[in-house]
């Protein structure tokens, strides 16, 4: 029981990572194509500058619960994808600095750089991330010591590929949502453009996906033998499709609520499926890492749940509260007075 | 070199970085709270720039602070997985609750500083600095008390092939963790008051805004006179209970080989670990370090020949590192009490205030110093009596760590030197000018 409540809390912690982080890593990516003059680009910076250290944050929670609830798959998992998470970290160390840095010698070099750091550094993790994940689905070759067998190019399957596109894509969507938020004038227009095809790409991709999965993995075996769970993906795919209609009306806010569930609904989706695994083998499903066999003691799972429980909805509470602070769209006037970021 | 050598080196590495910056944010937030609270007490215009100075080389800091922290978080997994694997029900879940309690309430808050100028009132704009501050050093009991626990394990049992929670409250309030603790923030706070002393007194020896830099001086010299006083007093209760916990590290720490009564403290040695003696030694003071240890000259102190040969520590790193420690501790003790004794006519003094400029790097030292004594004073150990090191290694190929070493030290080299050229710029400008409005 705990460990199944504990799988779930995980799913949840990496689902609200990728949620929370998912504008900044898309927008990021995005921000060459949808700001072209230097004030342009600052205010991108701007309309990120508050959130993206408090979401990233959500990733070390993530990673941290897995150590501390799972250590065996923490173990596992990040030892055996070692290059990829390397690549990762490095991507997010050039992403965060370039927040804190680019603003603070006035040259256009300079500036190029940061830049160029802060673009190659959010669309890495989104791809890679979205790479390890589909992996994890379509099951690692772990050996029956909990080993890894693979390397780097293991994961570059076409399955994992797929799920790569489909995470930079989602989160280019949320990113171009957030811009349209957040912005006025032509950075607001661009992205409002630009977003009906984001979201026809991020259609085509959701739908090979969910086909290939159907292949490649094993996630539907829960849920044929649960038809009930098909709702996640109901509601997921009609989130999807409301991303849709909101653009089409112009409801922005609307829209990128309509994205955060389409995320979360994407990674509950999967994580939903692969319960009890954590980390299937592919060498034999015997070898896999579950909820049960990889757990912590269950009085470390106890404490750790009092802990999430009494603490995760006071910093959802104080995260809810900047955004309200920081409501507002931001224009030039705001970069006056700045402190940097 | 093996995946191990090579893990032990990333982990030095990296640490290491992240401890260059971590010490300025523990002390500088604090400081940083303080101004400001006197702006919105006072409406002391003065007090409002000086946060806003300290604040930009704060943030400049921190943001390299957090980046390399992230790296740190996840190091465990990819470089000791076996570690993580055996220890993970209790260390594991002490970080997962240091990034709960306390890295979302310090970034968060931050960013609510940074961009809350005009949109906070100036009490809640003051509460979030002061909400960062006290983040920051939650932050450091949780780490430290996960580091404590590798130096000393308590309220566990093994069981099922690994060692699992026994005592929650054990772990997290064992005495050693707090004497880290009080230990690492003092240096960390003597960290910051020597930066701000130094800082300041760049400028006061140009003359140039001698009344803003005169108050940023007298705030790092009270903050760094009561934490120097305060450290080199812990520092020998702390080396107490290093010798009830760890002999051998104390050993190490005293290049001692014998074990004998009335055991001496040695100012200088030259240690020579593969014929187990000393090349040189100068300057004995019999007794004081059996009095040090057990609070009696006559105690028998045990020396290294009597562990064996495979449980000592490398004795000449931990040694020296242990010597300079001490030796600026007195230093730092000695400038800030010879500044506060003339601390109306600082400006004057032109030689005090060189000393203060050129002193900003012998606190960073003295920290880095302080670990090698800790962590390399530990081996052969990972956890204390329970795994080696070289146990802990997680199973990857030599040629994947030799690759993101190399990338460590040239990423880091590169961000090292920008953050240290944008502080050094930032300093050089000096503040706002005075604005009209508030
Ligand atoms: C004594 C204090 C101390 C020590 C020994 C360490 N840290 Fe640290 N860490 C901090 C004190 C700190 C801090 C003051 O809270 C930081 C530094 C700069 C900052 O921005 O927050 C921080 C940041 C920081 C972050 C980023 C948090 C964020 O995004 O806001 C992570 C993930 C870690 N650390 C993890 C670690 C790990 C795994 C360590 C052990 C090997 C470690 N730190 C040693
Ligand atoms: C921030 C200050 C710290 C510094 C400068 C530091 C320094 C070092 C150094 C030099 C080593 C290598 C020792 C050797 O292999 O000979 C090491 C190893 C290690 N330290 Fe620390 N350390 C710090 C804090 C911590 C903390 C807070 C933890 C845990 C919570 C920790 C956990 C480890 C681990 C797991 C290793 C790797 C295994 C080993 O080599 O012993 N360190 N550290
Ligand atoms: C005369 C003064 C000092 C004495 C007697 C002293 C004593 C000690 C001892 C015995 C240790 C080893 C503890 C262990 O292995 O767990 C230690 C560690 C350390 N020292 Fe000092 N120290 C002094 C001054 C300083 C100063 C001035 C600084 C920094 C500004 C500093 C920073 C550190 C740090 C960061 C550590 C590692 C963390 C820890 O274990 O607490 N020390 N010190």
């Amino acid at each position: 029981m705990l460990e199944t409540i504990w799988f779930l809390l995980w799913g949840v912690l990496w689902a609200v990572y990728f949620m929370l982080d998912g504008f900044d890593l898309g927008l990021g990516t995005l921000m060459p194509v949808v700001a072209k003059t230097d004030t342009e680009r600052r205010l991108v910076y701007h309309v990120m500058g508050p959130f993206w250290d408090g979401n990233e944050v959500w990733l070390i929670t993530a990673g941290g619960v897995t150590f501390a609830a799972f250590p065996t798959t923490y173990a596992t998992m990040f030892s055996g994808l070692y290059s990829a998470l390397m690549l990762i970290l490095f991507a997010l160390i050039v992403r965060g600095v370039s927040f804190a840095f680019r603003d603070e010698v006035n040259s256009p070099r300079w500036k190029c750089v940061w830049d160029t750091c802060l673009v190659v550094g959010s669309f890495l993790p989104a791809l890679l991330l979205g790479v390890a994940f589909a992996n994890i689905f379509r099951g690692l070759p772990i050996d029956q010591e909990g080993i890894y067998q693979g390397t780097l190019f293991t994961l570059l399957n076409p399955y994992g590929l797929a799920g790569g596109i489909l995470f930079v894509l989602l989160f280019l969507v949320h990113g171009a949502l957030w811009l349209a938020v957040k912005s006025s004038g032509d950075l607001h227009d661009r992205a409002a453009k630009l977003l009906p095809k984001l979201w026809a790409a991020l259609l085509v991709m959701a739908v090979i996906f969910l086909l290939t999965t159907r292949r490649a993995t094993f996630l539907y075996d829960n849920y044929l033998a649960n038809p009930v769970l098909f709702l996640i993906l109901a509601v997921t795919v009609a989130a999807l499709v409301m991303i849709r209609v909101y653009i089409a009306k112009g409801s922005w806010w609307r829209a990128w609520f309509a994205s955060c569930v389409t995320i979360v609904g994407t990674v509950l989706f999967g994580v939903v499926g692969l319960y009890p695994k954590l980390l299937p083998s592919s060498i034999d499903p015997a070898f896999s890492l579950t909820a049960f066999n990889s757990s912590s003691s269950p009085l470390t799972l106890k404490i750790m749940l009092a802990v999430a429980l009494t603490f995760v909805p006071i910093v959802i509470a104080y995260q809810a509260w900047v955004h309200h602070v920081f409501r507002h769209k931001s224009g030039e006037e705001d970069l006056e007075h700045e402190e940097g970021y | 070199m093996d995946a191990l050598m090579l893990s032990r080196l990333q982990f030095a590495v990296a640490t290491f970085f992240h401890f260059i910056f971590v010490p300025l944010t523990l002390g500088l937030s604090i400081l940083i709270a303080i101004m400001e609270t006197k702006f919105v007490r006072t409406g002391d215009e003065e007090y409002r720039r000086l946060a806003k100075f300290w604040g930009k080389i704060f943030i400049i800091n921190f943001a390299v602070g957090v980046v390399t922290g992230i790296t740190l978080e996840f190091q465990f997994g990819t470089n000791w997985s076996r570690y993580s694997r055996y220890v993970g029900d209790i260390f594991g879940s002490i970080l997962a609750i240091e990034a709960t309690l306390a890295f979302f309430l310090e970034s968060t808050f931050l960013a609510v500083w940074i961009f809350g100028w005009k949109r906070l009132s100036p009490k809640l704009h003051c509460l979030s600095i002061w909400l960062v501050a006290f983040a920051a050093n939650l932050s450091a009991l949780w780490i430290l008390m996960a580091n404590a626990w590798m130096q000393h394990p308590v309220g566990y049992t093994l069981r099922n092939g690994r060692a699992e929670l026994t005592d929650f409250l054990a772990v997290v309030t064992q005495p050693f963790g707090f004497q880290i603790y009080f230990h690492t923030l003092s240096g960390a706070y003597i960290l910051a008051g020597f930066f701000v002393m130094g800082v300041s007194a760049y400028h006061l020896l140009r003359k140039q805004h001698v009344a803003f830099f005169t108050k940023s001086l007298r705030m790092g010299l009270v903050f760094a006179l009561i934490f120097s006083l305060a450290e080199v007093v812990q520092g020998h209760i702390h080396g107490a209970e290093v010798a009830k916990i760890q002999p051998s590290k104390l050993a190490a720490m005293e290049a001692l080989w014998d074990t004998q009564a009335n055991a001496p403290q040695t100012l200088f040695i030259i240690p020579d670990e593969k014929n187990e003696r000393n090349l040189v030694e100068f300057g004995k003071i019999p007794g004081a370090l059996s009095l040090l240890a057990y609070h009696s000259t006559g105690a028998t102190v045990k020396g290294l020949k009597d562990f064996p040969k495979e449980e000592r520590p490398p004795v000449a790193l931990t040694f020296i590192a242990f010597r300079v420690m001490v030796a600026l501790g007195f230093f730092f003790a000695l400038v800030t009490v010879i500044a506060w004794l003339k601390r109306n006519k600082l400006a004057d003094s032109p030689r005090l205030l060189k000393l203060l400029l050129y002193s900003i790097p012998l606190p960073y030292i003295a920290l880095q110093a302080g670990w090698i004594v800790t962590e390399v004073g530990r081996q052969p150990w990972i956890v204390w009596g329970l795994m080696k090191t070289k146990d802990a290694v997680s199973p990857i190929a030599a040629s994947q760590v030799g690759i993101s070493l190399t990338a460590f030290i040239v990423a880091y080299s590169l961000l090292g030197a920008t953050a240290f050229y944008l502080i050094a710029k930032h300093v050089r400008r000096g503040p706002e000018p005075v604005r009209g409005e508030g």
